[in-house]
């Protein structure tokens, strides 16, 4: 929750409503991108985000994501129960 | 992980520590970090063990999880066990202790408590459910703080009535103004957190160096990062400077994330006072949302019984999150206190310090880890 996890987004679903999918280490789900499109450059399919809690709070280079990746797999579980947590949609 | 090795580079570590070495020969240096994540790279890395004598590290309350006190869990337990409530909350805060179990207890008794990944999936949850009240149990620094505000918005937007906000999120500048003020621990200087930071920015840390005196250097999640931010501490003490400074310039920009303070500043406002486990009372710490958010304030939605519960007296977790005491110096850690039966907030989030040391398997002063600061081979 307090480490972001970084992602890759792969679709601008829909810019007006800020909904992105993103990929993190291959699982792939529906953020809000909305505090990051405003940064110089926009936000383009490929760019990398640190994302907390389904929104993406920062853009990161390609670098930057893969360390800390690395870094947050290298917790285990933390890694573990991130990832768990990010492919769980909301059961209704 | 093309990118990795460098930032593990076993020669480059080296260097780094005997510059650290040279600087802290003759003085005992104390430095706190305030970030669950620094502290794993401390244990995971055994930067512990490989640092001078001359320079200690200690943690702060960097784990919001850990922070939370026993009386807004029974708050919670109340709230969820209102007739008619769905009742969210991000994962690791349903095993959280308050004076009346937890929240999974609950669960168990019969509440309807549903885990959520974000503030979004409450939202969802809501608007799916028109005839319940769901209700996010919102936690968290100005990491998470402006994710709820912009879910916040858009019920306003949506005109979703049934969502509220039980709130709890919490400031990272007033308890580090708490422990500065704290006469139990003299302290060098600060790791400063690394993704909060992405949020605020390094501003808000300047009253470290102008009120008391003291450097702050934001950094990274990797061991060089850690341990180049220490330098740059003794540094400052050497030339006589004292500022904030930022390491991890790779996600921390100067002004943070305008955007997200700017949500922040619209939803919520300070709350007068707020109570930390173990810290107490901390005046402005902790926000609220704004009067124009009243009908999604689940605090005045719903009867909360507000009472504070003093911790367990075995708990030493307020003396771990001041950085007072190491984790196994607490009579109950490791054996009443585990990850499997935390008595303590410290050990229920693997953030916090206590789980660290418990995982990493610090047990007593003396048990150290293995140094991993070495190139692990990576496939071609
Ligand atoms: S061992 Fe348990 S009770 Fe003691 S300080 Fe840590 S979390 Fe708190």
């Amino acid at each position: 929750m307090c480490l972001g996890i970084p992602g890759q987004v792969v679709e601008i679903i829909d810019p007006a409503d800020h909904r992105a999918t993103v990929d993190v280490d291959g699982v792939r789900r529906e953020v809000n991108v909305g505090l990051v499109m405003g940064d110089a450059g926009g936000l383009n399919v490929g760019d990398w985000v640190l994302i907390h809690v389904g929104f993406a709070m920062t853009k990161i280079d390609e670098e930057e994501a893969a360390s800390t990746l690395d870094f947050i797999k290298q917790l285990g579980s933390v890694y573990d129960d991130e990832i768990r947590d990010f492919s769980t949609e909301a059961p209704l | 992980m093309k990118f990795v090795d460098e930032y593990r580079d076993p020669a480059a570590a080296r260097q780094i520590l005997s510059h650290i070495t040279d600087l802290a020969e003759g003085h005992h240096y104390k430095f706190m970090e305030v970030c669950g994540g620094h502290t794993h790279t401390i244990y995971k890395h055994g930067i512990e063990n490989v640092l001078p004598e001359t320079v200690e590290l200690v943690h702060g309350p960097g784990c919001p999880v850990c922070v939370i006190p026993m009386g807004r869990v029974d708050d919670a337990i109340a709230v969820a066990e209102t007739p008619g409530v769905i009742f969210t909350s991000f994962g690791d805060m349903m095993r959280v202790p308050g004076g009346n179990g937890n929240l999974l207890e609950a669960k168990a008794r019969g509440a309807d408590v549903r885990m959520v990944y974000s503030p979004l999936d409450a939202l969802r949850i809501a608007i799916a459910n028109p005839d319940k009240q769901v209700v996010f149990f919102a936690v968290g620094f100005e990491t998470t703080a402006p994710s709820t505000a912009v879910t916040v918005l858009k019920a306003m937007q949506k005109g979703v009535t049934n969502f509220s906000l039980f709130c709890n999120h919490v400031t990272i500048v007033p308890p580090l103004k708490a422990i500065l003020e704290s006469p139990d621990l003299r302290l060098d200087g600060f790791l400063g957190p690394g993704h909060v930071s992405t949020v605020i920015g390094n501003r808000p840390y300047r009253f470290v160096p102008q009120k008391y005196g003291l450097p702050l250097v934001t950094a990274g999640f990797e061991p060089l990062d850690i341990l180049q931010a220490i330098l740059m501490l003794l540094r400052q003490i050497d030339e006589g400077r004292c500022e904030v400074e930022n390491q991890y310039t790779r996600a921390v920009p100067e002004h943070g994330n305008p955007k997200a303070l700017e949500i922040l500043n619209q939803v919520f406002e300070l709350r007068p006072h707020f109570e930390w486990r173990g810290l107490g009372f901390i005046s402005q710490s902790a926000l609220k949302l704004r009067e124009e958010f009243a009908p999604w304030d689940a605090e005045l939605r719903f009867s909360v019984p507000g009472v504070r519960v003093a911790d367990p007296k075995a708990c030493q977790c307020g003396e771990v999150l001041k950085g007072v005491i190491k984790p196994w110096e607490c009579k109950v850690f490791g054996t009443a206190c585990t990850p499997e039966t935390p008595i303590g907030t410290c050990m229920v989030s693997s953030e916090g310090a206590c789980a660290a040391y418990y995982n990493y398997g610090r047990f007593t002063k003396h048990q150290t880890v293995p140094v991993e600061l070495t190139r692990t081979p990576q496939p071609a």
